[in-house]
């Protein structure tokens, strides 16, 4: 006895916040005024540029610990990583690789720490995570603006600061481009990366095949039920750091990879924004915080960045002031956060409700 | 025979602060065997169960005396995964399923097959990739091992609740050196067609020479299946023998038959409220989606100034009733409250048409635990109905009535001789049966026309359980308040009340007059209802 209509209500219900998001930019793109070209190269510049990072909340989700705001936490590590990478003076894509090799202990090394701090805060991993962040945001700024230059030689003086300590505020980076240059291919005026699209390719095919392996599985078993998967053995706790390792680390590569396109680091307010943007763009493509695809994660990524570029200027042609155009994007950005957690819990309401009416017409039917 | 025992129980006890549930309990299973464990609510078989599996709660409450033996060898499991390691299954009342996960998936849930690749050859045996293809052959066989057809591919959360039933049994089964199985209420949440082929595939199960230990209520399924019967009523054990000869009416007596001493303290309301004439409350079709207590289809009528009990074991959806009717929980169908219509969902409304309620959560529900005995009874007058409230202009600014509510408070710590400090002191530190006295007067405060109360003595002594009913009755004769009482005790519920509804499986089997004999009571509980003829029969 099923529901007549069932499957169409629920799909709809399931993709409620990127429907909504279609409908905000078929009206916002034509007020932009933007040729439909530039939109397709931005949006394909945005894309290789930030999939990687959102593609790295996907593991924690699935271990049932909600979106990992802790993968700010990686996003130091591999500032750091390039910090040093561009003090040496290491370029191109060795430079990058080594930068990834030095970040990866350390992101180890914060991951442990997240995930444990995250087994002590079991079901409220969401506001731990972001705090720890903040947390942990503090001892980065102390090892780069006190530690690096006096303790920690930097030789390369045009990244310290002027009294000869603390890394300067913005940097440029060397290894700019490395990854975007290999394999770039121009396609009707859209040039397109190939090489860092490899990559991304590369870590979904790790992710679906992480899936399916013991450890996946196990991750899988945690994130929908801690009490059954730890009464069939599976140890709970451990899993869950492992997944915040793997998320804390790929998150790191994923900073590289987003940095490297821009070409220069903030070095102190850089990895902040990382978290969030990336939890809005995976929310954006119709993911919930206890679900999460990589379709999700490709979707989201191209609607939000669409939404980014397009609102700002929809806004300056339809009030005529660039200022309030910059408002509209803040706005947005942390409106769809809002918007997508609220949406997650309403249909979390409507599941139940239509578990319910099946469960009415069950009855009935046995009658 | 010695070597044929599988398990041995010798003279088990265990109390839980002072207070004793099981007392010298023992019996012995033989390989092969089908042992039925039968008893009322708080008969002890959980507890009994908890020691025998090594769950935490017996050992932090000083564990237990008496010796089990267990293939042989004398056994104190310390953890479920000891008990597991040696061999013993439990399939519990509530599954243990994880819902997103496939039917195989589950079944192997941590034993599930893999194969190695690169990857795994480096970082160790955890990154080994699942094999579906074995995992599904495994799971299949474990499913057709009872007798069953259900596709492995299938989510759980997508099958039908028998079929969850059998998973959580094929997993049991699953593990190799399965030697006994404990199946706790197995056939609760089946129909009769698909209970009937579990049954069936116990019978494969034993016959292969694992141990079973079956706790049903539905007694009919203890005959057909089982090949001794254990009855257990009171922490001890009344009857262990042979289920061979026993008829279901005998068990259901064994079951419940306790010294009936007790009821002389007690006489039924003696007034005449024997027709349907004046209906005060008629509930048509209720459901209500209360965890672990839903109630499917209910109907039923209370007439004017009578005192209703419902009965039932526990988790079969008596509570769901009262909670549902005053909006604590989702619910559907109609309700007609004198003569009106009574919208659902709405508690304000419930409380403000003359409905009150005594919750059975009396510490989270039915008590502000931090604020004063006074301020406790007279908070839902206050809220509801305006009371003890002084207004100014003209009801825009309302103000605490303190002296009024401290009035009211002395008269019912007078009335009801609520045991406290003063009327100031805080409902926390009340003793169990005090709170439940303060309960009891805050609903009365509201002075309601029909007053549910929900497992009105449940967690207090007995002289506090007396005193609660006297006061149910004596407020329920003196004011003609018609009261609808929920009780898991059978004995308090025929005690006081002119009729008594059994629930069964979130519905209303029958409806006795509490002068019925005790034992129709028991086969309404264990519900015999449905096969009538079969009662009959063997009578």
């Amino acid at each position: 006895m099923q529901i007549k209509n069932n499957s169409i209500e629920k799909f709809l219900i399931n993709s409620a916040v990127p429907i909504l998001f279609i409908l905000i930019s078929s009206i916002a793109i034509p007020l932009s005024k933007f040729s439909g070209i530039y939109l397709v190269r931005e949006i394909v510049t945005r894309l290789t540029r930030d999939t990687f990072l959102v593609l790295s909340l996907l593991i924690p989700v699935m271990a049932g610990m909600g979106i990992n705001f802790g993968m700010v936490l990686g996003a130091m590590a591999g500032q750091i990583g390039l910090i040093f990478v561009t003090d040496w003076g290491v370029k191109g894509v060795l430079g990058l690789v080594i930068a990834m090799i030095i970040s990866t202990p350390i992101s180890i090394l914060l991951g442990y720490f997240s995930g444990a701090v995250l087994n002590r805060s079991k079901g409220r991993e969401m506001i731990t995570a972001m705090m720890l962040a903040l947390f942990i945001s503090g001892i980065y700024q102390f090892f780069l603006l006190y530690l690096c230059g006096s303790i920690i030689p930097i030789k390369n003086y045009k990244l310290l600061l002027s009294r000869g300590y603390g890394i300067r505020n913005a940097i440029n980076l060397d290894t700019a481009g490395a990854f975007d240059r290999l394999l770039r291919i121009k396609i009707r005026g859209v040039s397109v990366s190939f090489g860092t699209i490899l990559i991304i390719v590369a870590i979904c095919i790790f992710t679906t095949w992480f899936r399916k392996t013991k450890l996946g599985q196990n991750m899988r078993a945690v994130g929908q039920d801690m009490v059954v998967a730890d009464s069939a053995g599976i140890k709970v706790d451990k899993t869950r750091i492992q997944a915040i390792i793997i998320s804390t680390v790929l998150a790191c590569y994923g900073q590289i990879i987003y940095l490297q396109n821009i070409g220069t680091i903030n070095t102190y307010n850089g990895a902040d924004q990382a978290a969030l943007f990336a939890a809005a763009a995976l929310l954006v493509g119709g993911a919930t915080v206890s679900r999460a695809t990589i379709t999700n994660a490709v979707v989201g990524t191209a609607l939000f960045h669409l939404m980014f570029i397009v609102m700002p200027m929809a806004g300056k042609n339809l009030t005529g002031s660039a200022m309030l155009g910059e408002y509209f994007r803040m706005f947005i950005s942390y409106g769809i956060v809002t918007i997508a957690l609220v949406l997650h819990s309403w249909k979390r309401q409507k599941d139940r409700e239509m578990a319910r009416v099946q469960f009415r017409v069950n009855v009935k039917a046995l009658k | 025979m010695e070597g044929n025992i599988i398990l041995k129980f010798e003279n088990v006890g265990k109390q839980f602060d002072g207070n004793r549930v099981l007392k010298d309990v023992s019996f012995t299973l033989k390989k092969g065997e089908i042992l039925g464990l039968v008893g009322e609510n708080g008969a002890g078989k959980s507890t009994l169960m908890n020691i025998l599996f090594g769950i935490n709660v017996i050992q932090e409450t000083g564990g237990y005396e008496g010796n089990v033996y267990f293939d042989g060898k004398k056994v104190v499991f310390k953890s479920p995964f000891e008990a597991l390691n040696s061999g013993i299954g439990m399939v519990h009342q509530e599954f243990s399923l994880i819902p997103g996960f496939t039917a195989a998936e589950n079944i192997l849930l941590n034993t599930e097959k893999t194969k190695p690749n690169i990857i795994s050859k480096i970082f160790g045996k955890r990154l080994e990739t699942i094999d579906e293809k074995e995992m599904r052959k495994s799971a299949q066989k474990g499913i057709e091992t009872l007798g069953v057809d259900i596709d492995s591919d299938t989510l759980i959360s997508e099958m039908p609740v028998g079929h969850k039933q059998f998973v959580e049994i094929a997993r049991e089964i699953d593990r190799e050196k399965v030697k006994l199985l404990i199946l706790d209420e197995p056939t609760a949440v089946l129909t009769e067609s698909e209970a009937e082929i579990l049954l069936k595939a116990i019978r494969n199960l034993a016959n292969s020479g694992v141990g079973i230990i079956f706790i049903s209520h539905r007694l009919n399924e203890i005959i057909s299946v089982c090949d001794k019967l254990v009855v257990l009523r009171d922490g001890a054990v009344v009857v262990e023998r042979s289920v061979g000869g026993v008829e279901i009416k005998q068990i259901a007596e064994w079951m419940v038959g306790r010294s009936v001493e007790g009821e002389k303290n007690f006489h039924s309301k003696i007034q005449d409220i024997s027709n349907d004439k004046d209906i005060i409350l008629d509930v048509k079709n209720l459901w209500v989606d209360m965890p672990g207590e839903i109630v499917r289809d209910v109907s039923f009528k209370v007439r004017r100034g009578e005192i209703f009990g419902i009965g039932g074991l526990t988790g079969q959806g008596k509570l769901g009733i009262p909670n549902g009717i005053m909006g604590l929980f989702p619910s559907g169908g109609e309700i007609i409250f004198n003569d009106k219509n009574l919208p659902l969902n709405n508690t304000y409304n419930s409380l403000k048409s003359g409905l009150a309620f005594v919750s059975e959560d009396r510490r989270g529900v039915g008590l502000l635990l931090d604020e004063p005995i006074d301020m406790n009874i007279a908070f839902n007058a206050m809220q509801v109905h305006d009371k003890f409230v002084k207004k100014f202009l003209g009801g825009f600014i309302k103000w605490c009535d303190n002296r009024a509510i401290r009035e009211c408070a002395k008269k019912y710590i007078k009335e009801l001789d609520i045991k406290c400090t003063s009327a100031k002191q805080k409902a926390r530190q009340l003793s169990g049966g005090n709170q439940q006295k303060v309960c009891l007067a805050k609903a009365f405060a509201l002075e309601p026309t029909l007053l549910f109360v929900s497992e009105p003595t449940r967690g207090i002594d007995v002289g506090a359980k007396k005193l609660v009913l006297d006061a149910l009755r004596g407020y329920n004769e003196k004011n003609n308040t018609t009261i609808v009482m929920i009780s898991s005790e059978l004995e308090e519920l025929r005690a006081i009340c002119n009729r008594i509804a059994i629930v069964s499986e979130g519905e209303i089997v029958g409806i006795l007059s509490a002068k019925a004999p005790i034992a129709d009571f028991g086969l309404l509980m264990s519900g015999i209802d449905k096969l009538e003829e079969e009662g009959e029969d063997n009578e």
